[in-house]
Parts: structure tokens; sequence; C-alpha cells
């Protein structure tokens, strides 16, 4: 399926996918994430059950220290 | 727009900004000297020697609280800024009651766990109010990587992956390119959206 992943297109080898799986498909390895489905927020308990589908726009942002 | 012009608009702004580091003082200060009306700044930590590599204050203020040290340095710089200190620590409940009649929030944490939870709350509570966080800035040298992201009404300023460490300490040059974009940023926003729209373009 084709989904928009941090504003840019993206091609997972998948028909649905939970964004728990796409983060670990995509080898994001940062241990605090904002995550989002179509601009709705997804809380961190609620990652495993959130399911992404065809045409979905997903944002996964890497929280990092320093200011 | 010239500089009376822009000044005129500011003059009404309202713009907060959590925390007053190594971004939100600097950040702070770019705003005040361009005549942002109003500042509402948090902040519950007092200034170390540490942090004069990169923060708005001087070695005579070691030890004082950084909230109402930064309302002076400024008040020096620009006595017409309105400024609404709070000497709190920043959680969800405080997030919206102190921000929520702001024009703009700027994010000026260090702590990646603190980043979460603003952006967070105001992508839920206060989701019209643009946010401007920094994200990446430890180190030096690699100006090519800093850039800016939007994301609906957030938008992330940094090099999105540089994150402090011993080795690579958060430095005046690098933090302070950030504070100045997010800075450029608020500016950008709040001269939107006004009569004279024919300079700006929509990013």
């Amino acid at each position: 399926m084709k989904i928009t992943l941090n504003n840019r297109e993206e091609n997972i080898e998948r028909d649905l996918i939970t964004i728990q799986e796409l983060i670990e498909y995509k080898n994001f390895t940062f241990k605090l994430l904002v995550t989002k489905i179509n601009d709705r927020l997804i809380k961190k308990d609620e990652r495993k059950t959130a399911n992404i589908k065809d045409g979905d726009k997903v944002v996964v942002l890497h929280m990092i220290s320093g200011g | 727009m010239n500089f009376a012009e822009i000044k005129k608009i500011l003059k009404c702004k309202k713009v907060g900004i959590a925390g007053c580091g190594g971004l939100g003082s600097n950040c702070a200060v770019a705003l005040a000297r361009i005549g942002i009306g109003k500042l509402v700044i948090v902040d519950f930590d007092v200034i170390e020697k540490s942090n004069l590599n990169r923060q708005h204050y001087y070695t005579n203020q070691l030890g004082q609280k950084k909230v109402f040290t930064l309302e002076e340095n400024i008040f020096f710089i620009n006595p017409h800024v309105k400024i609404e200190p709070h000497d709190v620590k920043l959680g969800p409940k405080e997030v919206v009651s102190i921000f929520k009649k702001c024009d703009v929030i700027i994010e000026a944490f260090d702590l990646a766990e603190m980043k979460q939870m603003i952006i967070e709350t105001v992508m839920t509570e206060l989701p019209d109010i643009p946010l401007i966080v920094g994200m990446g800035m430890a180190g030096y040298g690699d100006n090519e990587s800093i850039k800016m992201e939007q994301h609906g009404n957030l938008f992330i300023c940094g090099d999105m992956k540089t994150a402090i460490a011993e080795d690579i300490p958060p430095l005046a040059p690098r933090v302070g390119i950030v504070a100045h974009m997010q800075a450029n940023k608020a500016l950008e926003i709040l001269l939107k959206n006004t009569k004279n729209e024919n300079h700006t373009k929509q990013s």
C-alpha cells in the first residue's frame, strides 16, 4: 500500500499495518516518539492497535534532547 | 513591509515560550528586539555557570531564577515588551492554562520527554495555536543539516538527529541558529493573516 510518511510518499509491502509495526518495519529506534495518523494523535499505548490503511497520512516524529 | 509596519502588527501579538534556556532565552531576545507585544515566559530553573556557553545570561546572574532574570535582561533591550513570567514546571495542565491565549507557542525545553509532552498537549488541547519546536541542535558544524519541517500546525526546527551526549554538548552557535529559526518562523506566522500579505508565501 501507499502511504504518506512524514510528508513523503512511501510504499509499504503490506495491506494493513499498525503504527507500532510500521515503526519496527522502518527501523525507527528512537525511544521517544510522537505519532499521528491523518492528523489524529496516537498515544504510545494505542500504537499496537492503531491501523494504517492505504492512502493514510502518517507522521512519526523522533524526540531529540537539547535546547 | 517596513520595520514600522512590522512593529505595529507585532505590538498586538503574544508569544508563549516554554523554557528559558538555550533556545528560549535567545528566541525571546530576538522577538523582544523586533518589538513583540507580549512574551509569556516559563521556567523553574536557576542560572548555572554551565548555561553561559549558550544562554542569554551574565556571570553576575548565576544562581538567579532564569525566568525573572530574562525578564530583566529583556527590559534593558526593549522596555516596551510586556513580560508575563511563570516560575513553574510545565505539565499538560499548565501548558493549557498558561499558553491558551497565545498567538504562537515556542517549545524550548532540553529534555526529549518534555518536548513530547508539549507537542501532544498542544496538538490535542490547543490545536489551533501554531507550535514551533527545536529538535536536534547539539554539537557544532554541519550547517547543511539544519532545516524546518511542517506537519499541520506543528513546525520543527533543527537537524532532527543530533541528541546531546557527553561528547556532543549543546553550544551557542547551533543552539542559537535553531532558536533564531524558531523566532523567524514565529515572525512569519504572526505577520501572515494580516492586511499586508503580499510579502509572505505559504509554506
